[in-house]
């Protein structure tokens, strides 16, 4: 079935299909779409999962961990100050080894508060222990749900799985999926199999009891981190029969027109495809430039990356997000994944922009490229820089004279 | 329902279906609760903690518990508990549990995170209706941190962080009424110390379905500064003397069931309160006759209401 829906919807519809038995909830903008889109269905049978309306994201969070430590498919959703009110149990949760999937919707942080999107709020996740994918497509929002469920349930992996997607650009934009039919997804993901996790009569168990001493804890700590890194291999795995079922092809890391590239974008999300038109704008100008998108965000897919910037004699990475006195979050990640693999050779500039759902515009693309060329010519990579126009910058000065008094 | 079950300490189980050799520190009024809990629930009980003193019970690798136990997080447990009793009703519902596997969700929590941190969370379990236990043991300060007050911290008790002469100004939040006013299944004040009272209360409940909500008075030797082997006798004293009113609430009603002798045939608070270092400086290096009128005449006038 191919079908019109909204990013929110498609993650429905990766729930329905997973055949979620339940789904703790609780609405905040712009995640509602996905929980009244469940609740209407959970209502009719046509999702055969028992919906729940907790009192805020912590105690839902408590609640999908409980409740998957108990043995049954959970979901969740939530995003921007949700995910971080939830904050103490995302960082609890996965030492339970009892996988769920979390879809966040992503929307800037206070302050200043706003209902708009950047990647602040699910990078704030990024060292919970949850595995982390971003989607930059409607259809992706459906297919890594799936993945996403297929990965964190693996034997070698039983951690949560967190699956991003960008508020308003995705969760509020309509574009054709691809649904696959109800036996095909349940061929590719079988009912959720428990292993150890129950809680029932005859059958006494004791999870998430306190440790004492420095030894035991390194080792339940570093146990999270092997399963984490074993993601990498479980992604992959279900990425193959996934292709092979539904024709869709997923890499922790997706390379858009990188082949003879001397240039290439790092970025994540659905602004990812605004780099794609970029892409083609500038190599109709005549320039070899690609797209690197990491798809995967936790484990850290190091080795797709580095083998993606090989060659290359300047990167562009566009942070989405602003971590104050640093600068970008994926910026730094990326000149670790370089420094540590040997890649020898591309500058990197990087630019933090699209904050609080600020667009980022083709011209903007096309001066970037300028930059990191200039900087390669060079053989220097330049400081970081924040986008913003002259224009931009006008109109909130205007702001700022009517909120002094000066009317406008 | 069988109330008339417990009708005498020989009528209670002794299953010991708690271990002894806790960490918990000796005297400790709130473990004695949570034996009788276990005992009388049976072992098939998964108790679902809040941070607090109970926190240490189960230790990796070992649990005292017969039944399950899982730690959740200061102030959600009670969410813990609905996604355990979602998460079993769903399972029996699909078959993949058989009924008689089914469990009794308890969650197990201190009186700080049971009036401040956690409020909310047990609030929101029970408008949801959800089928739990809840036992909070009320040692009247974050015991696990060493006492400083808690919005269960009595009138006049000293704590570990408001060092003033006449101890803390506040009163005592009344958890109980809190609870009464979301009209639950059952709500209940139980002492380890009246344990056939207790496992009364707790058969009473056990015949409904919904919020069953129970505050165990726990003796704290460490917290309130007495000697372990007086714990029991505290316990009792804050009976007899009306401090902690025995009450349960069930059908809309909340009624007393095991009210102190009258006023004048009941012994003084004085009794209760100069056993216990927290209250010392009421009486010494003088007497602070104004508070200690004050402990009594509440007591009094509450009584007085009562009857």
């Amino acid at each position: 079935m191919r079908k019109l829906m909204t990013g929110n919807e498609a993650a429905a519809w990766g729930v329905r299909l997973a055949e979620v038995d339940y789904v703790p909830a609780f609405p905040i903008t712009p995640q509602t779409e996905i929980i009244e889109r469940l609740s209407e269905w959970s209502a009719t049978g046509e999702a055969a999962c028992r919906l729940v309306m907790l009192e805020s994201e912590h105690s839902m969070l408590t609640a999908a961990g409980t409740a998957a430590a108990t043995g049954v498919r959970t979901f969740t959703a939530t995003s921007s100050q949700g995910l971080l009110y939830a904050m103490e149990m995302l960082y609890t949760t996965p030492g339970w080894r009892a996988p769920f999937v979390l879809v966040n919707v992503s929307r800037g942080l206070a302050s200043p508060i706003t209902l708009e999107p950047d990647h602040n709020d699910v990078l704030a996740a990024r060292d919970s222990g949850f595995l982390q994918l971003h989607a930059a497509t409607c259809q992706e929002v459906l297919d890594l749900v799936l993945l996403a469920f297929r990965m964190g349930e693996d034997a070698t992996v039983r951690l949560p799985v967190i699956v991003n997607l960008d508020g308003f650009y995705l969760s509020f934009t309509r574009e054709p999926v691809q649904v696959p039919d109800m036996e095909a997804a349940r061929a590719f993901l079988p009912p959720y199999d428990a292993r150890a996790l129950h809680f029932r009569a005859g059958e006494p168990s004791a999870q998430g009891v306190a440790v004492l001493g420095g030894a035991p804890y390194s080792y339940f700590r570093y146990e999270t981190h092997l399963a984490a890194r074993a993601g990498l291999a479980a992604f992959a795995a279900g990425a193959r029969d996934f292709a092979q079922r539904f024709g869709r092809v997923y890499r922790p890391v997706e390379t858009y027109r990188c082949e003879d590239a001397e240039f290439a974008f790092v970025m994540m999300g659905a602004f990812a495809t605004k780099a794609k038109s970029a892409v083609d704008g500038l190599r109709a100008e005549g320039w070899r430039i690609g797209l690197v998108r990491p798809v995967m965000l936790r484990p850290w897919p190091d080795e797709e990356l580095a083998q993606a910037l090989r060659g290359l004699r300047g990167v562009v990475v566009v942070d989405q997000n602003l971590a104050p006195g640093h600068g970008g979050v994926l910026h730094g990640d990326v000149l670790a994944t370089l420094y540590q693999a040997g890649v020898p050779g591309p500058v990197v500039a990087a630019f933090v922009g699209g904050l609080g759902g600020r667009d980022i515009a083709l011209e903007e693309f096309a001066e970037m490229a300028r930059v990191v060329r200039t900087a390669a010519d060079a053989g220097k990579s330049p400081p970081a820089r924040m986008l913003y126009t002259a224009e931009e910058l006008r109109q909130t000065r205007a702001l700022q004279a009517v909120a002094l008094g000066g009317g406008v | 329902m069988s109330e008339t079950a417990y009708k005498a300490m020989k009528d209670l189980p002794a299953l010991h279906l708690l271990a002894g050799g806790t960490p918990m520190c000796a005297g400790c009024g709130g473990l004695e609760a949570v034996r009788l809990f276990h005992d009388i629930l049976g072992e098939n009980t998964v108790f679902v903690n809040a941070a607090g003193c109970m926190t240490l019970l189960a230790t990796y690798p070992h649990t005292p518990f017969r039944g399950s136990w899982i730690y959740t997080a200061m102030a959600s447990a009670p969410a813990g508990a609905q996604g355990i009793r979602d998460a079993l009703d769903v399972l029996i519902a699909k078959g993949r549990l058989r009924p008689q596997d089914d469990l009794h969700v308890v969650v197990l929590t201190g009186d700080g995170a049971a009036n401040g941190i956690g409020l909310s969370s047990t609030s929101g379990a029970i408008d949801r209706g959800l089928d739990f236990y809840y036992l909070c043991y009320d040692n009247e300060g974050y015991g696990n941190t060493g006492q400083q007050s808690s919005a269960a911290t009595p009138h006049g008790a000293q704590s570990a962080t408001e060092y003033r002469p006449a101890g803390v100004a506040g009163e005592k939040k009344d958890l109980f009424s809190i609870w009464v006013a979301h009209r639950p299944a059952y709500a209940a004040t139980i002492s380890a110390d009246e344990p056939v009272d207790l496992a009364r209360k707790l058969e009473r409940a056990k015949g409904l379905r919904g919020p069953k909500l129970f505050i165990a008075l726990a003796p704290c030797p460490t917290g309130w500064h007495f000697e372990p082997r007086e714990t029991v006798h505290l316990a009792r004293l804050a009976v007899k003397s009306g401090l902690w009113p025995l009450r349960e609430y069930v059908d809309g009603q909340v009624r007393h069931t095991r009210p102190p002798a009258p006023a004048g045939k009941r012994p003084p608070v004085e009794e209760y309160l100069r056993l216990q270092g927290r209250f010392a400086h009421l009486f010494k290096p003088q007497r602070n006759e104004a508070v200690l009128a004050d402990i009594q005449g509440a007591v009094d006038v509450y009584w007085e209401h009562a009857a």
